[in-house]
This record gives structure tokens, C-alpha cells and sequence, in this order.
């Protein structure tokens, strides 16, 4: 079997310290191998969005190991964080995070740019990430011409064009409607199908089933690991 | 990443906040034309001054009667034109003025200084004839009431006409026009232009009668002499009019280079508060740039962690902003430099400016300077925070 694409091993994460300190992670334990759908569930405050941050190289643990496509991300210094973010890891967020004023386009080939692509190929590879997802003809438009699921749609496009060995998602349908959550969760449902490693965290029943994996975190800790029949 | 590649994120950046990238830009325009041009009003004004004086002549000194009574009366005149005692002067123009009315054709015309003298004069002053001739020593001794009238008193009096051998009146006598000078460079309160010369003996026997003379013009023979002539001039008025040290003596005796010296002294500190009150609209626009950096950054925080998050490392973020910043001030600076060269070339308040080169390198960097610094301290302080911060921030 191929190296996992997670790999994380006791992780800990604590803000503050003595008697004060708030342990959101106790000792997290996780492997994802290639491919896997994966959909992190917890209430607020159930250390999902310190996992998430920690497993998307925006955060460091405190302590414990996290090997992410076979490097060790706990040991990288802010140059190569960025480097790593950049190649490894394609984000969705909750609050789409497109950069305003500025063309879909422009937006998914920003991640290309930061990787040092020549622009015609950057061109090409943002259009057909923008085809993926069903917005080609949207190319042109910023931000605030395009719905909220269209913008989502945009998000994951981007998250996606760096062809990254993990699409990490947080909360992507925090804030869509039940059409466009259904959109999104069938771009999901095809990248899976396509053998894309997905890794979604949610706190909706919905969004969870349709996940191949589903991990319960309470309180920083794992309290169920089940691999499930996808609901449609 | 290539920089051409940052420059173009940049002006992506700065297009997407036209607005406020257009009035962050007039805030340092206005700051650097004001200083260039606030600065090249005050340089231009004391050109002015200094071009003034010289066009008085800086070979010459008046001599002024401050006593009371005829201090200065016509043998003393001569008295000065003495080789032997003054072996430095070169002429000696007695001179009177008054105010007059010239009547012509039921026109009139009021001149501020009606100016009787010798033909001496107009070389002595550095007032030369532009059309007719001056009057000559003969019309002079003969008292022939001939005029030289200035550029404004031609124009006043003879609308299209040539005034050559026109007859005005002046004071009841009718005084035949002989010549007009040549326009002078007349800035500031009194039109030079506004006057007439006549002989003196005419002027005396119409106008002023035979009391003291005004002044007394005394031409150096070169203009490194002017200081021996001085003391020339005034020991010959101490032994004349009998002053002995320690009096206060009755005359007055002025130096063209010293009048230019105190004037161009003047001018300088008129340029130097003119410059401090542009200083202070440069720094009032550079709090201005330095408040829309900081709005710009702290405003695009998100966008700081969202291109984080991205993989953009933290020199690409800074260099990006940094470009930004300085292209606004950059481009606002030059625009000013432009504004206050076009500016320039326009009359303000009567002056025209004169650019000074160090004035626009100042004001320039200084406009920089600020966009660098305050630009870049934020983003600096924005590409340092941990992209998920950054990402919160709200």
C-alpha cells in the first residue's frame, strides 16, 4: 500500500498555559491513505477547527507528529510552510475567501502564480479547474456578481488547480442554502469518484453521511471511526 | 515567483481600490506641488527683488537729505565731481521729483514721480531711452522744457498716437515730448514705468522751485569702487555741511548692494516660511498616506491570510504591498512635480516662481519616503502574522 496521504500521530494542541490552558486536542490519532473521503464531525468547541487548522499547515500542534503525503509539516519553518500549502494542500473554507474585486479567473490561478506557473499554462489549468466545477462561463465575473454557491464552487476550483495531494474543507456549506450545499456536495461526491483525497469537516448530519469515513471528535479526542456506505 | 509577476498583483491591487487609490495619489500630489511651487514663489520673488535693484544700477549711491532744511543744494552737487577729492566718481546726477499732472488732448495723467535731473542720469540709473532721444546737456543749461516719458504715460496719453513731438502740459507750461524709455522690468508696488524726466532747471522753475534737491545720484566709476565712493561722497558732505564726529549728519547715503543685500535677506526668510508652511502640507498629506496604508492593510488583513493560506510566502505578501505603496507615492509625486511645473509657468500673486531643483528632490523623496515606510511597517506586520490570524481577523 502507498504511503498515507495523512498521518497523524498523538497530536496535541494547547492555547495558553497553567491553570488557564484550554487543551482543544488530546491526542489525536489519524491516518487517511490516498483516496479516502473522509468528513470530521464534532459540536463547536470540539477541537475540529484546531484539527483543521493544524492539518492544513495554517497551524503547528503542540505536540505530537503530522506527516502530510510523507513530510513531517510539524517540522517546516514559514518558507516552507508556504511551499507546502501551496502544493500539498487545496483549502475550502466556510466564508469562500475569494479575494474581492478580483476575477474567478484571477482568484484560481492565484495559487498558480504563488507556485511560479507561467502564465498561459496557469490560464489553461484555472479554465479547466472552472470547467470541473461547472463555472467556465463564470470566468469573467467577480465575486460579488456570483451567487454563494457559485463562489463556494470558485473556492474549490482554486482549492483543486494545484492538483493538491489533499482538499482540505472547513465547513464548506456553513453558509449555502440547500440547493447550493447540494451542488457542492456533488462536486465533492465526483472528485471522490475521481480518487481525490478529501478530507471535510462539518457539524451537519447531511454533509457527514455522504462522506466514505466519518470521525466523531469530542472534546480533542476521536470518539468514533466508521467507514460507511455514502448516502446519495 | 518572478517581481514582474508581484508588480502585476500590485497594480491588480491598486485597479481594484480605484478610489482610494486616486485619493491616497491627490493627497501626495498636493503635498509635493505645494512644497515646489510654495518654495518657487518665494525663490522667484526674491529674483524679483534682486532683479530690481540691479536694474537701479549697482554702481551708484543715493545720497538723501534727512535734515531739516536745503542740506542738499545744487553747489554741493557739484561739489561732489571732484577728481581730486573723489577721484572714484564717475557722474553726479542732482535730482528732484514731485508729482504732476500731464494734460494732453483733455486727457490727463497723474505721475508719481516727475523727475528733474541731468542727462547723466540715465546712464547713472541705468534707464535707457527705448524711442526719441534724451534730452542733452544743452537743453539741460537752457532750461528747454522737453519730457522723456515713461512706457505707462505713453500708453496713458497717447492711445495709438506716436508721442514724439507732442506737447503736454504740466503745471500750466507746456513741455514738447522728446523721448520714451525703454519698459522696465517693473514688479511689485510701483510701476517703474509711471514716470517722466525732464531737465532740471525746467523742472525747478514749473514745478518744485529752487529749494533742496531730492537726491543726489552718484555713479562709481566701476562697481568694486562703490564702497570707496561712499566714503568719498560723505567726507566731502561732512567738510560741506560742516558735521563733525559724532554728529548725526543730515544725509542719508544708500548702496544699491546694500539695499540688494538687506532685500535679498528678506526674500530669503519670505521663502523660508513659505517653504515651512509647505513643509507642514507635506506632512499633513503624509499623515494622510500614512492613514490610508494602514487602512489598506488592516482592511486587506484577510486577504493577507487568504493568500497565505494560498502558499504565498511571506517576502512575496510584503514585496506585493511594499509595490503598492510605493507606486502610489511614486505616482503621486510625480504628478505633483508635473502639477507644480505647469503650475510654474503661470503669474502667482504677481510673482512669477522659479523652480529650485533641491525643492523638488525634497519634496519627492519625503513623499516616499512616508509611502515606504508607513506602507510597509503594516504590511510588514500583516505578512508576519500566522495565516490562520490572519484569516480571523476581522
Amino acid at each position: 500500500m502507498s504511503r498515507p496521504v495523512l498521518d497523524v500521530r498523538d497530536l496535541t494542541k494547547t492555547y495558553g498555559d497553567g491553570p488557564t490552558a484550554v487543551h482543544a486536542l488530546r491526542g489525536v490519532t489519524l491516518t487517511v491513505p490516498r483516496g479516502e473521503y473522509l468528513a470530521i464531525m464534532g459540536s463547536s468547541g470540539s477541537g475540529k477547527s484546531t484539527l483543521m487548522n493544524i492539518l492544513g499547515a495554517l497551524d503547528v500542534p503542540t505536540t505530537g507528529s503530522y506527516r502530510l503525503d510523507g513530510v513531517d509539516v510539524s517540522r517546516l519553518v514559514d518558507r516552507q510552510l508556504a511551499l507546502a500549502r501551496n502544493r500539498l494542500i487545496g483549502f475550502v473554507f466556510q466564508a469562500f475567501n475569494l479575494i474581492p474585486r478580483t476575477t474567478a479567473l484571477a482568484n484560481v490561478e492565484l495559487p498558480l502564480a504563488y507556485a511560479g506557473i507561467k502564465a498561459k499554462v496557469r490560464r489553461r489549468r484555472a479554465l479547466d479547474a472552472l470547467d470541473l466545477v461547472g463555472l467556465a462561463d463564470r470566468a469573467r465575473h467577480e465575486p460579488n456578481q456570483l451567487s454563494g454557491g457559485q463562489q463556494q464552487r470558485v473556492a474549490v476550483a482554486r482549492a483543486l488547480v494545484t492538483e493538491p495531494a489533499l482538499l482540505l474543507a472547513d465547513e464548506p456549506t456553513g453558509n449555502l442554502d440547500t440547493r447550493s450545499t447540494e451542488d457542492i456536495l456533488d462536486v465533492f461526491d465526483q472528485l471522490s469518484a475521481d480518487g481525490r483525497t478529501i478530507v471535510l469537516i462539518t457539524h451537519e448530519k447531511e454533509v457527514g453521511d455522504r462522506a466514505g469515513r466519518l470521525i466523531r471528535l469530542v472534546d480533542g479526542q476521536v470518539v468514533t471511526d466508521v467507514r460507511q456506505q455514502a448516502h446519495r | 515567483m518572478s517581481v514582474g509577476e508581484v508588480v502585476r498583483f500590485a497594480l491588480r491591487g491598486l485597479s481594484a481600490n480605484k478610489l482610494r487609490s486616486a485619493l491616497t495619489m491627490l493627497g501626495i500630489l498636493i503635498g509635493v506641488a505645494a512644497v515646489i511651487l510654495l518654495v518657487a514663489v518665494g525663490n522667484g520673488s526674491a529674483q524679483a527683488v534682486a532683479s530690481r535693484i540691479e536694474a537701479l544700477g549697482t554702481n551708484t549711491v543715493t545720497v538723501l537729505g534727512t535734515g531739516r532744511g536745503a542740506t542738499l543744494t545744487l553747489p554741493i552737487a557739484s561739489a561732489l565731481s571732484d577728481p581730486v577729492l573723489a577721484p572714484d566718481v564717475a557722474s553726479v546726477s542732482p535730482v528732484v521729483s514731485a508729482s504732476a499732472t500731464l494734460t494732453y488732448d483733455g486727457t490727463d495723467h497723474d505721475v508719481n514721480s516727475f523727475v528733474g535731473t541731468t542727462p547723466g542720469w540715465f546712464t547713472a540709473s541705468n534707464t535707457p531711452v527705448g524711442q526719441g532721444a534724451a534730452f542733452t546737456a544743452d537743453d539741460e543749461a537752457q532750461g528747454r522744457r522737453v519730457v522723456v516719458i515713461g512706457q505707462t504715460v505713453a500708453e496713458e496719453l497717447f492711445p495709438g498716437v506716436d508721442p514724439i513731438d507732442q506737447q503736454v502740459t504740466v503745471g500750466g507750461a507746456l513741455f514738447t515730448v522728446i523721448g520714451v524709455l525703454a519698459a522696465k522690468s517693473s514688479t511689485g508696488f510701483q510701476d517703474s514705468n509711471d514716470t517722466a524726466v525732464a531737465p532740471l532747471t525746467a523742472v525747478r522753475q514749473v514745478l518744485t522751485g529752487y529749494g533742496a534737491l531730492n537726491s543726489i545720484l552718484v555713479e562709481a566709476a566701476s562697481p568694486g569702487r562703490v564702497s570707496a565712493v561712499q566714503s568719498q561722497v560723505a567726507s566731502i558732505l561732512d567738510q560741506r555741511l560742516g558735521v563733525t564726529a559724532g554728529d548725526t549728519a543730515p544725509y542719508r547715503i544708500q548702496n544699491a548692494s546694500q539695499l540688494l543685500e538687506t532685500q535679498t535677506e528678506t526674500a530669503d526668510t519670505f521663502t523660508a516660511l513659505l517653504g515651512a508652511v509647505a513643509a507642514i502640507s507635506l506632512l499633513v498629506g503624509g499623515i494622510g498616506i500614512t492613514n490610508i496604508m494602514l487602512v489598506t492593510v488592516t482592511e486587506r488583513t484577510r486577504e493577507i491570510g487568504i493568500r497565505k493560506a494560498l502558499g504565498a510566502p511571506r517576502r512575496t505578501v510584503l514585496t506585493q504591498f511594499l509595490i503598492e505603496a510605493t507606486l502610489l507615492s511614486v505616482i503621486g509625486g510625480a504628478l505633483g512635480v508635473l502639477a507644480a511645473l505647469i503650475g510654474s509657468r503661470f503669474e502667482i500673486v504677481g510673482v512669477r516662481p522659479v523652480i529650485v531643483p533641491s525643492s523638488v528632490a525634497l519634496a519627492l523623496g519625503v513623499s516616499i519616503a512616508i509611502g515606504l515606510f508607513f506602507g510597509g511597517l503594516p504590511a510588514a506586520r500583516a505578512a508576519r502574522l500566522r495565516p490562520i490570524d490572519a484569516l480571523r481577523y476581522e
